[in-house]
């Protein structure tokens, strides 16, 4: 495979280099990814696609941060994640990574506004601060007037946007969205991906995505196809240009 | 950080707010026992020690045999009057003399009879020890150097021998002394080791040496210091004579025992203070006992919210913050546990020190030190679950359902 990108730009915001990742050991060891490598620029949108099994999931793990290369190397931002403490992933993660997951992910009986707010409270945002910068992300995703509703009290697609706003309020480098509309109908996932361009469009936020649908990849400029464990192909969008 | 983990504490406990109570009520019923044992059994303390101050905290009693520890003393020669004769007469300190002997006997008036004691002692008996007449007199000094045949009895001998009537001028029977009645007691009720101070009858030294026990023994001195001199110089004085009159050579211990009030004091509430301790021993185990319902239930709290803690570390909470935040949920719990149970112990001690008729001393210490503990029991406790869930990983905890 070959790590095709438009332009060989001397700083990427993160690179794999032949990454392989194995579960359990012996003869019940099962590889994941079996030695991928591939580099994203700062503002890319990528969407990974792939059938289940073939290592996307794993490789999403990982470039959040939240497993560690079996061998290989990834390096954020120059930094070789596979040399951190848990801790100091932790902070990588508090500081320069925003997720969104396909089960939204967010706190039960907590307002919105509070699960907006969790991000700055562990990066240790004075209350008001914090507080005003939720009240922000959450009309920028279109929630005015529902911060104070929990998510029992909001529709899916609703719940998806708090989530967004949740991983936007800290401005982070890079934004992983595992298949954020799965579990939407596609007016609601159109909506999703709209908001979701905005952000990579306007703000200069690196997406990485996963999605088993065609169309939701179509908003993304490039396509990563995972088949057991490798990268099967790599393409960007004609007529998109980076950056 | 603090701030925040303390207000979501406050709300996880809101929210299950039945079993927030009934996690905590392992703790209350600790803490409440601890504290309404130690206060009521400091007022029983404090109760004998008023007693005893009552007494006068100018009696001491001079007793034969040395003691050698609790409820132990060796033999030694009896003291006889002459010896507290000489008490009296060589320590210009002493406001009152009385020696004593007393034996059990069968008092008998009619067709009745009482077992009871009697003591001979001299008249100074009712000075030292502070007793009254309701009727009659005591015998007076000439009669006690005579050893004429009359006794004072107390109020209980009466109610036994005499049911309703006046005892004075009757002859009742000691043994082979049949004694005049002259005077009757006061009642003073029960005494603090809990015998009868009424069931007596007292009759003069004299006769009783001679008359009932047949020797000139005398088994006990009380003596009353002046006002305004310290028992001890009091106590050593005594002991120094009495070295004299019983011919001790400096090698040998005192074979007699002078205690003043204050050291039975010590000695009794002693015995109320350790009862306290053991009492106080078994409430901590059931503040343990509740310790350990604050594990289980924060151990089912961190399962439940597994979800919960998968999001926080994605989002960016370090291990240490997470730990803290189940840490405080723990000392919430279990020191919310520990006022409840200090408020419910203050109410429920007052009310059983008035039906105990115990004064109501609370020890400020005690309670601290129990809501102290309470706390302690949520971090001791509060640990493993909470390492529990700062251990989690994230991919697990957010997959888990």
């Amino acid at each position: 495979m070959i790590a095709t990108s438009a332009h060989e730009n001397p700083q990427p915001l993160l690179e794999l280099q032949q990454v392989t990742k194995v579960y359990g050991s012996g003869e019940a060891a099962m590889p994941a990814m079996r030695g991928v490598s591939f580099r994203i620029e700062p503002g890319e949108f990528v969407a990974v696609m792939g059938p289940s099994g073939s290592g996307k999931s794993t490789c999403m793990n990982i470039l959040g941060c939240m497993d560690q290369p079996t061998a290989g190397r990834y390096c954020f931002q120059n930094v070789d994640v596979g040399l951190l403490s848990r801790n100091q992933r932790t902070l990588l993660r508090r500081h320069y990574l925003g997720f969104i997951f396909q089960g939204f992910n967010l706190l039960n009986r907590t307002s919105a506004l509070e699960n907006v707010e969790l991000p700055l409270i562990y990066r240790g945002i004075d209350s008001d601060v914090r507080r005003a910068a939720a009240y922000q992300a959450l009309d920028t995703v279109g929630l005015k007037g529902w911060e104070h509703h929990t998510p029992g009290e909001l529709s899916g697609g609703q719940q998806q946007r708090v989530a967004i706003a949740r991983a936007i309020v800290t401005q982070p480098l890079l934004l992983l969205a595992d298949e954020p509309t799965g579990n939407l109908d596609s007016k609601r996932s159109e909506e999703i991906m709209e908001l979701l361009t905005t952000f990579n469009r306007d703000r200069g936020i690196t997406i990485v995505m996963v999605t088993h649908e065609a169309d939701m990849a179509a908003y993304a400029k490039r396509t990563v196809h995972f088949r057991d464990g490798l990268i099967e192909s790599d393409q960007t969008q004609p007529g998109d240009s980076l950056c | 950080m603090l701030g925040v983990a303390l207000r979501l504490a406050l709300r996880e406990m809101r929210r299950n707010i039945m079993r927030s109570v009934l996690t905590m009520l392992g703790i209350i019923i600790g803490v409440a026992a601890v504290i309404v044992l130690v206060t009521l059994g400091s007022g029983a303390t404090r109760q004998v020690t008023q007693q005893i101050a009552n007494l006068g905290s100018n009696l001491l009693m001079v007793s034969v045999g040395k003691r050698m520890g609790p409820g132990q003393s060796s033999t030694a020669p009896a003291f006889k009057l002459a010896d507290a004769e000489a008490l009296a007469r060589e320590a210009p300190a002493l406001a009152a003399v009385a020696p004593q002997a007393s034996s059990a006997s069968t008092a008998i008036f009619a067709n009745e009879n009482w077992g009871t004691t009697v003591t001979g002692s001299t008249e100074q008996y009712f000075t030292v020890n502070n007793r009254q007449l309701a009727e009659g007199r005591i015998f007076t000094g000439s009669e006690a150097r005579s050893g004429a045949a009359v006794c004072v009895i107390g109020e209980t001998v009466r109610v036994k021998l005499f049911a309703g009537q006046s005892p004075l001028g009757a002859k009742m029977r000691l043994r082979k002394l049949s004694c005049e009645i002259v005077g009757l007691l006061k009642p003073k009720g029960q005494s603090t080791m809990g015998s009868d101070q009424d069931d007596i009858v007292i009759v003069p030294l004299r006769t009783f040496q001679r008359r009932i026990a047949g020797n000139d023994d005398v088994s006990l001195i009380q003596v009353s210091a002046k006002d305004d001199i310290s028992t001890d110089a009091v106590k050593q004085e005594l002991q120094r004579l009495l070295r004299i009159r019983r011919h001790l050579s400096a090698d040998e211990d005192d074979n007699f025992n002078v205690m003043d009030m204050k050291e039975i004091a010590t000695m009794l509430s002693g015995t109320t203070q350790m009862m306290t301790g053991l009492l106080g021993a078994v409430a901590a185990v059931s503040l343990l006992v509740g310790g350990i319902g604050i594990m289980n239930i924060m151990l089912v709290s961190v399962t439940e919210r597994t979800r919960e803690i998968g999001i926080r570390l994605a989002i960016g909470a370090l291990e240490n913050e997470i730990l803290l935040q189940f840490l405080v949920e723990a000392v919430v719990l279990s020191s919310s546990g520990g006022l409840i149970g200090i408020a419910l112990a203050l109410v429920s001690s007052s009310i059983l020190a008035a039906v105990l008729q115990v004064p109501l001393v609370f020890n400020l210490p005690v309670i601290a030190i129990a809501f102290v503990f309470s706390a302690t029991v949520g971090i001791v406790f509060g640990y493993v679950p909470a390492r529990k869930a700062a251990r989690m990983d994230p991919i697990e905890a957010l997959r888990h359902e």
